[in-house]
Parts: structure tokens; C-alpha cells; sequence
């Protein structure tokens, strides 16, 4: 089962992918003589950015949601992109020819901040009450992003702001999407501990019995939950629906054994974000549609038909 | 062996345990009892180091629960807590492997594999091992994280009321399997039970608290009498005799 969903996925992105560098204004044609220009500095890295961050994004929302121990919650809603927003926005502001490191550096640890701080107000709500921790997420998102926000605006940034909270990828060519390969690598390392992600889902006390140290799990976990954001929001923006969507309907089809099924998660959330990018590109064609648009139709959708079809599960 | 020295906990001020000595020999089944709040779960999860100890000192083979580390611990006693709940999508056998991890940390092999199918069968779940968790009953549930308990193959197994929300034939399939654990693979049991005939039956010596101190301990047929347990659960308990062993009748 998790190998054939795996496996159809990638056929799945393979074509999506042949179908994303064929799809733009210039036309490829063979006797194009710019045709490889187009191609090697938009389209491929338009096409690897969106499956980057698709594939990435998706794993980042299913770590959240083991540490959260809630399937509801996701980076973009939840603190973490808001924070990572946060933390871009203060080093523009205090220091605006900072390098890229820097600016990356001080949006994941905002992010990181954000997310710590979200984990210690959810900690307190009872357990018997399982929607409460997505509500709170997002408030407590919200709040964070009002700030943002408030602080763009007072200061005439809120173009920037934008810019970070609403994902597209129009803007990517060559030498400006390369970080995310980062954020990709960052997934990586998730599989790699795949198991402890596991066993902190089954909560502190299992994993304490099974020989983790739990306070070490977390930590992990919120470096790579907040890393992925604040790599992606400074890249492309905020891509929103991908981190909850993708890890519920894995959870549905292949389970939560996250050894077996982080692969399929991370193709099955580049794949969805391919096929909106696609859409947003074609529908208004040659205009566009942000990607982040085009997610939270087709995410509220898919999100609707899975509440629905999962009667009686709250957790 | 298990030696608890002294241990003495208290929650917002309010004493749950208090200066609790206990040495429990290993091997056996040994079955803690006592009334709802007395501190049999505490006392469980002290020793498991699940909470920090405050004062007082414990001790397996020698090894200290709170100077050795979480790894090392993990390959000497397992705890299964009452009322574990998880939201994840596991199935049985994903479940019961998870016991494994602290011997394969993340790449399980072929032995660690065997020693699965082999709690699943020991536990009666061979035909479930590929459901999911959230999709068989309570009573297979409860049984699949008690054989995660027996996977991690530790010498010392610490149960919290395995036996709640099971019914008389499940009860005993586990109480049965659990004396097989001690006897046969040679694991020393401490379970937290309720019901005193099934301490009764299936164990060997037991331990009862009252209000965070020791009561009592000792052989079943020794230390269940009348006036013990009318004593530590402050009702009166006819005991009776029944093909040589004490039966408590406290339904009436």
C-alpha cells in the first residue's frame, strides 16, 4: 500500500513536472534559439522550487503535528511563519544590507521562538479537548502576525509583508531559489530521525520509556518545523494548507509510521503544490494566480471532503 | 532487584508518597494494590523515572533510576501507563516494533523483526498485527501496548492497570500471559491491579499502599485476610477460601 501510493505519486510528479517546464509565456519550440535560456534559468528552477518547498512544507507540518501531538495544526497558521515574517521584518528594519545568512538565521529563530512559545501554551490546554489546540494555534498565529502587520504598516513595509505572507512563485528564476534547497535538505534529515518523531507522538512518557530524550526530540523537531519555514517564507512566501492538508490524507492512506511514509508525504506534498502552481498559471494564462490563492481553494476543498469523510475522530 | 529507599513525593504540597522502603526480589509476578489515590502509580512511574524523584532513592540490579541514563534504563525496565492514548495511525505490528527502539534506534533488522511476531503471538495478535491501532478494540489495544512492553525485552516490566476495560476472558488471557513472561522468559512483572482475586490468582507476592505508606506485604495467601483488606480499603471484604486460595467477596 505505502509503496504503491509512493510510487504513483512520483509517476504523478514526474508528469507534473514535464507538464510545469512546457507551461509559460515563451514558447519552447525546437527552433527557438532562446529556448534553453528560458528553461535552465526560469522554468526548471521554478518547477524545483515549487517541489522544494511542496515536499519540504509538507514534511515540516507532519513533525509540528507529532510534537503537538494535534493533526490540525500547521507552520503557516500556527506561529511558525508568522514568526519567521517577524524575524525578516526586524532585520530589515535594524539592519537592512544584512547577508542572506544573517536573514535566515534570525527568521528561524524567530520562527523557532514562535513555535517554542506555541508548544508551551498548548501543553496547558486539557487533553480532553483536542480542537482546542488547533483554535489556539491560530490565534495565537494570528496575533503574531498581527504584528507584523502592525509593524509594516506603521513603517510602510507592508509591501514587503506581502511579499513574505503570500506565497508565489512568479519571481523565481536562477540564483534566487537556492536556498531552498536547504529547506530540502533540512527534510532529509527529518526521515533520518523519523522514528523519534514517531515515538514523541505517542507522548513524553512513551518515549521517555523507550530510552528518548524527550526535551532533545522537541528541540529537533522545532529546528526543523522552523528552519523549513523560515527558508521558505524568505524564498517564496508563505504556502499555506500544504503542512495539514498532505500529512492527513498520508495519515489516512499509509498511516503515521513516519519511516514508511515520510517519502510519500513529501512527494504527495510537492505534487499538490505542483498542480496548483500549474493551475494558477493556466487558468488566467498569461497572467497568474498566486499559488497560495489556488492552495486555499483546493485545500479548504480537500480539507472539507476529509473532515467529512472521518466521522468521529477528533484526534 | 528493585530496592525503593526511603521515597517521599509530594504534588503542590500535597503528600502522595511518603517514605516508602520497599525491596522487591526479582523474578515473579508482584502485584501493587491498594485504594483509588494511594500512590500506586506514582510509585510506578517514580520508578520508571517518568517524573523526577524528590526524595528518596531507587534502584534496579543496582542501577540508579536517576544518575543512569534514559538509554541505558530503557534496555532494563519497561512501563506501560494506564489509560495510554495516542492519536497516531499505527498498526498493531508498527506498534509492538516501537518496543524495539531501544535496541535498533531507528533500523530495525531481521532479530528485532522475529522478536515482533513473537510478542504478537505470545499476546494472541497474529491475525491483527496489520490493523490499526485505532481500529480494533479496547481490549486488543490494551493488549498490543502491553506486548510493546515485552518487546523491549528489559528484565523488569511495569504495568499500570493493564487490566482496565477488559473483560473476564481477556483479564485472564493476560494475567495467564503475563505469569508465562515471568516463568518461562524469566522477567520480573510489577503490576498495578484492582481487582484483588485476580492478585489473588495470578501473583506471587503482593504489595498494598494506603495513602502514599506501605500497608502491607507478602505471599497472597498470607496477607489477604479480612482484616487487611477491610483495613486498606476501609470497607469491610468477606474473604473466603476456594480450592486453597483467598477470594475476596466484595461484590455484595
Amino acid at each position: 500500500m505505502t509503496a504503491g501510493v509512493t510510487w504513483g505519486t512520483a509517476a504523478l510528479l514526474a508528469v507534473l513536472a514535464v507538464a510545469s517546464l512546457l507551461t509559460g509565456v515563451i514558447d519552447l519550440a525546437p527552433g527557438n534559439p532562446g529556448a534553453w535560456g528560458v528553461l535552465l534559468v526560469s522554468r526548471l528552477p521554478r518547477t524545483l522550487a515549487v517541489i522544494l518547498t511542496g515536499a519540504s512544507m509538507a514534511v515540516a507540518g507532519l513533525v509540528m503535528q507529532m510534537l503537538v501531538r494535534n493533526r490540525y495544526v500547521e507552520p503557516t497558521t500556527s506561529g511558525t511563519g508568522q514568526g519567521a515574517a517577524l524575524g525578516i521584518l526586524l532585520v530589515t528594519l535594524f539592519w537592512s544590507d544584512a547577508p542572506i545568512l544573517a536573514q535566515m538565521a534570525a527568521a528561524s529563530l524567530c520562527a523557532l521562538l514562535a513555535t517554542g512559545g506555541l508548544l508551551l501554551v498548548v501543553r496547558r490546554l486539557p487533553p480532553t479537548q483536542p480542537l482546542l489546540v488547533p483554535m489556539v494555534a491560530l490565534v495565537y498565529g494570528s496575533v503574531i502576525g498581527a504584528v507584523v502587520v502592525f509593524i509594516g504598516y506603521q513603517l510602510d513595509l507592508l509591501q514587503y509583508v506581502e511579499v513574505w505572507t503570500n506565497g508565489e512563485f512568479s519571481g523565481v528564476i536562477l540564483g534566487r531559489y537556492e536556498l531552498l534547497w536547504a529547506s530540502g535538505a533540512v527534510a532529509v534529515a527529518a526521515y533520518l530521525a523519523a522514528d523519534r518523531f514517531t515515538i514523541a507522538g505517542l507522548g513524553r512518557e512513551a518515549s521517555v520509556s523507550l530510552g528518548l530524550d524527550y526535551g532533545r526530540v522537541v528541540l529537533l523537531g522545532l529546528l526543523i518545523v522552523s528552519v523549513v519555514s523560515a527558508l521558505t517564507v524568505a524564498t517564496v512566501g508563505m504556502i499555506p494548507f500544504v503542512g495539514i492538508v498532505v500529512p492527513n490524507i498520508a495519515s489516512r492512506l499509509l498511516g503515521d509510521n513516519l519511516r514508511a511514509t515520510l517519502p510519500g508525504v513529501a512527494l504527495l506534498g510537492a505534487t499538490l503544490v505542483l498542480a496548483c502552481d500549474l493551475i494558477g498559471r493556466i487558468v488566467r494564462h498569461p497572467y497568474e494566480i498566486p499559488v497560495g490563492t489556488v492552495l486555499g481553494v483546493v485545500g479548504a476543498v480537500v480539507f472539507l471532503l476529509l473532515l467529512h469523510g472521518r466521522p468521529g475522530r477528533a484526534g | 532487584m528493585i530496592e525503593i529507599l526511603g521515597v517521599s513525593h509530594a504534588i503542590s504540597g500535597r503528600p502522595i508518597l511518603s517514605d516508602v522502603t520497599l525491596r522487591l526480589p526479582s523474578g515473579g509476578v508482584t502485584a501493587l494494590i491498594g485504594p483509588n489515590g494511594a500512590g500506586k502509580s506514582t510509585l510506578l512511574s517514580l520508578m520508571a523515572r517518568l517524573q523526577k524523584l524528590q526524595a528518596g532513592r531507587i534502584s534496579f540490579d543496582g542501577l540508579d533510576v536517576t544518575r543512569t541514563p534514559t538509554d541505558r534504563l530503557a534496555l532494563k525496565l519497561a512501563i506501560l501507563r494506564q489509560d495510554t492514548v495516542f492519536g497516531a495511525r499505527l498498526t498493531l505490528r508498527d506498534l509492538v516494533e516501537f518496543g524495539r527502539y531501544p535496541h535498533h534506534r531507528g533500523r530495525p533488522g531481521s532479530g528485532d523483526r522475529a522478536k515482533v511476531e513473537q510478542a504478537l503471538a505470545l499476546f494472541g495478535l497474529h491475525d491483527l498485527g496489520d490493523r490499526y491501532a485505532d481500529e480494533v478494540s479496547g481490549g486488543q489495544r490494551q493488549r498490543a501496548l502491553v506486548a510493546m512492553t515485552f518487546a523491549q525485552e528489559t528484565d523488569y516490566l511495569l504495568l499500570d492497570e493493564p487490566l482496565n476495560n477488559l473483560d473476564m476472558a481477556h483479564a485472564r488471557h493476560l494475567m495467564r500471559t503475563l505469569r508465562e513472561v515471568a516463568d518461562r522468559h524469566g522477567r520480573t512483572v510489577v503490576v498495578v491491579i484492582h481487582e484483588v482475586n485476580y492478585a489473588a490468582a495470578h501473583a506471587d507476592r503482593i504489595v498494598a499502599l494506603k495513602e502514599g505508606r506501605l500497608a502491607f506485604e507478602g505471599a497472597p495467601a498470607e496477607v489477604l485476610t479480612e482484616e487487611r483488606l477491610g483495613a486498606l480499603y476501609g470497607t469491610p471484604v468477606p474473604v473466603r477460601q476456594v480450592d486453597g486460595r483467598p477470594v475476596a467477596l466484595h461484590y455484595g
